[in-house]
């Protein structure tokens, strides 16, 4: 499967000490190691274990991730902004493939 | 042994669960399995009700991408906020979901995601506050396609 693809919506600015919310969504089969392939065999385990948020590199939320987890996972959660900054995000694979996305935000 | 009525239908039972769980190959949790795993986040307390509210659909059509969100009542200050939120799904082969860790920065402890259920069952979401007290809220879900793919 090509290289997962991240999709993040954070708002571009915000008033100080606002609590907004974040979308992220990226592709991924979420292979869940349940499933068997046409010959019958189990089709190994793979899928995102772990998604983190950062801002300014303080950790704001994490997940650890099972195979019951839907393909695509998307993930809806919320942030409170104090300042200007810039949101990372990380989606980690089984396989240790990292793929990541970064969001500035202005506060006003 | 004395085979009375009673034990004989004790037995054929088992006898016949034994058949279906070989027959499609997956072994599902139970409802006991995912009490266990429970205990083990929470430390052994028992967890109150109230303060969390999970919400999911009362019907979901396709088992493969049931939204599903999570929300926990908190000031989510330094002093005052949640830890760790665990779903489970007690019919699931597997009844762990996910586990959101929140911190004071994420401004209230709320989140969303879709997850996958095999069957028509409940969903467990247990919330950990950083003094340690546990919540529990409960929903079932009914399923009309599974969404493991066996």
């Amino acid at each position: 499967m090509a290289a997962s693809k991240p999709r993040v919506k954070v708002p571009k600015s915000a008033s100080a000490g606002e609590v907004i919310t974040i979308k992220t969504l990226i592709s991924h089969d979420m292979e869940s190691g349940q499933r068997k392939d046409k010959e019958g065999k189990l089709i190994p385990r793979k899928i995102i274990n772990k998604f983190a948020c950062e801002f300014n590199g303080q950790p704001v939320f994490s997940c650890d991730i099972d195979p019951a987890i839907s393909a695509n996972p998307y993930f809806e959660f919320t942030a409170k902004v104090a300042e200007s900054g810039t949101f990372k995000f990380t989606w980690v694979d089984d396989d240790g493939t990292v793929s990541t996305a970064e969001n500035p935000i202005e506060v006003k | 042994m004395m085979l009375t009525r009673r034990s004989a239908l004790a037995l054929s039972a088992g006898a016949s669960a034994f058949a279906f769980a070989g027959m499609t190959g997956i072994a599902f949790a139970s409802p006991e399995d995912t009490k266990a795993m429970m205990m083990e986040f929470t430390g052994g307390k028992e967890p109150a009700t109230g303060t969390i509210t999970l919400n999911a659909p009362e019907i979901a059509e396709n088992g493969n991408t049931v939204p599903i969100s999570v929300s926990v009542e908190s000031p989510m200050t330094a002093e005052s906020y949640v830890e760790s939120v665990v779903l489970y799904a007690e019919g699931n082969p597997n009844p762990a979901v996910a586990t959101f860790h929140f911190t004071p920065m994420s401004g209230e402890a709320s989140a969303t995601t879709r997850m996958r259920l095999a069957k028509t069952q409940n969903v467990v979401a247990v919330a950990k506050m950083n003094d340690g007290s546990v919540f529990i809220d409960t929903k079932q879900v009914k399923v009309t396609i599974g969404g493991c793919g066996g």
